[in-house]
């Protein structure tokens, strides 16, 4: 079975699974993708994780979509998943409107989920939700605003008088040792 | 004469000279320590660190020598890619691809520019393909090198670090002869590449690929049967499959761990399925384990280096299609059309349908991919690049908490942390 | 082309006595002969850095091969890389606690001007914070231009008096980052 007709059999299953709360299924270039609510996009992320075992959360994006037609929401985030034994790629967008923006993490399923999230925090603004430390991860401790939105300029750098103090952060932190995919 | 099979004498401290008794009559009945009350001590390696390269921060609490809790502050060579990239037009990504990996710059133009065929729908000439590939090899070469190279100076061994890069640098002098450049390179282009091989070139990489074994034993012979460096790489940041398939690892670091993944084996593109060559695979997922598989990922590489000079086809290098690819000089100078063609091409450009793609390419980092969103003009609506080591940084706190200090460098070595890439 | 010396009001060696003339030109050409640099490299320009310290191009020509990650124990900050925002109170302290004679080198677009990446996160050039006696332009330079730029450097010791120093401030940085 060719990748393309195992990603059309997990898209299948989604939607069945999911119902109307499946918006979309888009199908571009060979690849597919589930345009899920957002209030569902952590059960659809569980699924996809357990049952039709995406082991290998590969990005997450978040994307400014102000500019981009058809227009949905202001903002997006999209989880792209790979299954490494069956070769699936399969991705979930889900839309996050600029008054709401908490979306439920996906770093209980993934730990790669954990510097994801908060390279989209940081860069777009999304809140997720149940993410141990959503902090800010390449730009400065004293960086306001996030700067892939559109309406933040190109320009607009702003200077660090300090360095940062790490102490709080590293006794606030949980420290052991590797694990979360034994769990579920 | 004194009696052998007597019992030796036990010597006392009042049997030495009464000067140096300093009062303590019970020397030599063990002394006992009193309860010393520690307290944790905080420790700060890097930015400014040779082992960090400059680029991170590792914040510890440490425990005597062991490491209770460990920060990872990154984002010090954050550059602002992403963003910069959305006011230039596709063509212009080029440069700034070379820079994410710069250690092999080739390979992330070769990235960047099959997912913008892939999204213009353009098929590269077999020429072109092949001689990506081969370009692609020679850096996976050059990269591990550094990576091997750096590493193992981290741990103490300089001499291995010389025989590298001596070894780097011939492989450099080849890629100058066809690119012009020593480090970022931008030798390929949407729709082909730059210009044709020069006269001579593949013999003259056959020529060089003859002294790269030597490096390799060269240093092998240093360290693989060294014992001081198995102590010190064995068992040491060790991580099972699992784990490391959940923290998002991919390329050597996760094969080092067991499993065979590679993008040119399981999605092969660029020919490489017609190639003959293994997947180096490590056992246990420890530093000893990562400097092996890249070691032996340089021989691979080679063997798919010999393969490939010997099939690269005449041809054409571009693709024929007026907007993307810039007509030769001799047209531009000498026709109208040509001329109107490269204003076209240099003023506008590129232009994708709108759309959304994720592509990904085998790096010797593992797999770098880019999610490129059009608006149907010729500046990218967003591109984001999903860097190979900055899922493997994030295992770095877990990695490194419950070992010893000096296993930090060890275990960021192995990683092969570009900042490039990792902050873009 | 050698170093422009009407630009410098420092006191030129013809104006000092015999024996201060013999001992000032004895420590600077100790001081120009043992560079010892700090490679504060970042990026790209670290590798071709590290390319100019191999031995094929071979910096321990000019005394430089020394590289010592201690700013207490070297003489020169060589800026290899893009500094960017977040990193530049760092590079500020570092220069810092460099003891004089100190020396900066920017090397690359990234540290002269900021390079191509004119946004939020770089700095438009390290200048702007801390003083910088050579620039290399390239991106990466070459070794043979960051040789160069060592053997502009010691031309540059040689046109300075050797005891005063800290008296001849050619930039006055009016740096943004405040004193750590």
């Amino acid at each position: 079975m060719s990748d393309k007709k195992r990603a059309q059999k997990i898209a299948d299953a989604i939607q069945s699974k999911f119902g109307d709360a499946v918006l979309e299924i888009e199908v571009a270039y060979d690849e597919f993708v589930a345009v899920v609510d957002k209030a569902i996009v952590h059960d659809v992320l569980a699924d996809l994780r357990w049952t039709h075992h995406f082991d290998l959360l590969l990005d997450v994006v978040g994307v400014d979509c102000m500019e981009l037609e058809p227009f949905r929401e202001r903002f997006e985030v999209e989880y792209i998943l790979y299954a490494m034994k069956s070769d699936t790629r399969f991705r979930v967008r889900t839309p996050v409107p600029e008054t709401d923006l908490d979306v439920p993490t996906a770093s209980d399923l993934w730990q790669s989920a954990n510097w994801g999230e908060r390279e989209a925090y940081e860069m777009i603004g999304i809140n997720f939700v149940g993410h141990p430390c959503l902090k800010r991860l390449l730009t400065h401790h004293e960086f306001v605003g996030h700067p892939l939105r559109k309406d933040y300029p190109v320009m607009g750098g702003q200077w660090c008088s300090s360095t940062s103090e790490m102490k709080e952060e590293l006794e606030e932190s949980q420290g052991g040792a590797p694990g979360g995919s034994s769990a579920g | 004469m004194p009696d052998k099979n007597a019992a030796p004498k036990q010597y006392t401290s009042k049997d030495f000279d009464d000067d140096l008794d300093f009062g303590h009559d019970d020397f030599d009945e063990g002394l006992t320590l009193p309860d010393i009350n520690t307290e944790p001590m905080y420790i700060n390696i890097g930015p400014c660190h040779p082992a960090t390269h400059g680029t991170f921060r590792v914040y510890c609490k440490l425990d005597g020598e062991l490491i209770e809790k460990a920060g990872v502050d990154v984002g010090y060579l954050h550059r602002g890619f992403e963003k910069i990239v959305e006011t230039k037009q596709y063509g212009q990504v080029i440069p700034y691809t070379d820079r994410l990996n710069y250690c092999s710059g080739l390979v992330n133009n070769v990235a960047y520019c099959k997912a913008m065929e892939r999204m213009l729908d353009l098929e590269v000439p077999d020429r072109t393909q092949y001689i990506r590939v081969l370009v692609m090899e020679i850096q996976r070469i050059m990269d591990h090198m550094i990576c091997v190279g750096t590493n193992i100076v981290d741990i103490g061994a300089l001499t291995n670090f010389w025989y590298f890069f001596n070894a780097r640098e011939k492989l450099n002098d080849v890629i100058e002869a066809l690119t012009g450049a020593r480090l970022t390179y931008s030798y390929v282009r949407i729709g082909g590449l730059a210009w044709d091989l020069p006269d001579g070139w593949k013999e003259s990489v056959k020529a060089t690929l003859k002294e790269i074994p030597k490096a390799i034993k060269d240093v092998t012979g240093l360290v693989k049967k060294n014992r001081i460096f198995q102590d010190r790489t064995m068992g040491v940041g060790m991580i099972s499959t699992e784990d490391a398939v959940s923290y998002g690892w991919t390329g050597p670091c996760l094969r080092s761990t067991g499993s065979d993944h590679d993008l040119r084996k399981v999605r092969p593109y660029y020919h490489y399925d017609e190639v003959d060559f293994d997947i180096p695979v490590g056992a246990n997922g420890d530093v000893y384990d990562r400097v092996m598989v890249r070691i032996a990922e340089m021989e691979e590489s080679m063997r798919i280096i010999e393969q490939v000079i010997a099939r690269v086809p005449d041809g054409p290098i571009n693709v024929d299609d007026k907007m993307v690819v810039l007509p030769p000089k001799e047209k531009v100078h000498t026709t109208m059309e040509g001329l109107i063609n490269h204003f076209k091409v240099v003023i506008e450009g590129a232009q994708p349908p709108a759309g959304r793609i994720y592509d990904a390419t085998e790096t010797p980092n593992g797999e770098l991919g880019f999610y490129i969103i059009s608006d149907g003009t010729g500046n990218p609506y967003r591109i984001k690049v999903r860097p190979p080591c900055f899922y493997t940084m994030n295992a770095l706190k877990f990695l490194i908490e419950g070992g010893m200090v000096a296993d930090i460098v060890a275990i960021l070595g192995g990683l092969n942390v570009i900042a490039g890439e990792l902050d873009r | 082309m050698g170093v422009d010396a009407d630009f410098l009001d420092a006191p030129t060696k013809n104006e000092t006595g015999l024996i201060t003339t013999r001992i000032e030109e004895v420590i600077k050409w100790g001081r120009k002969n043992s560079l010892w640099p700090l490679p504060f490299g970042t990026a790209c320009c670290a590798i071709e850095f590290m390319g100019t310290v191999s031995s094929n191009f071979d910096i321990s020509r000019f005394g430089a091969e020394l590289v010592r990650f201690s700013p207490r124990q070297s003489d020169m900050i060589l800026v290899a890389g893009t500094i960017n925002y977040k990193l530049a109170p760092v590079l500020k302290r570092i220069y810092d606690q460099v003891c004089e004679p100190k020396f900066v080198i920017s090397m690359g677009a990234c540290a002269c001007s900021g390079g191509f990446y004119d946004n939020y996160a770089t700095v438009q050039g390290i200048n702007q914070f801390i003083p910088v006696d050579v620039f290399i332009p390239g991106c990466p330079p070459r070794p043979e231009a960051v040789l160069d730029a060592v053997m502009k450097l010691q031309e540059r010791i040689d046109l300075e008096p050797a005891t005063t120093r800290d008296v001849v401030r050619r930039h006055e940085v009016d740096t943004k980052l405040t004193d750590q």
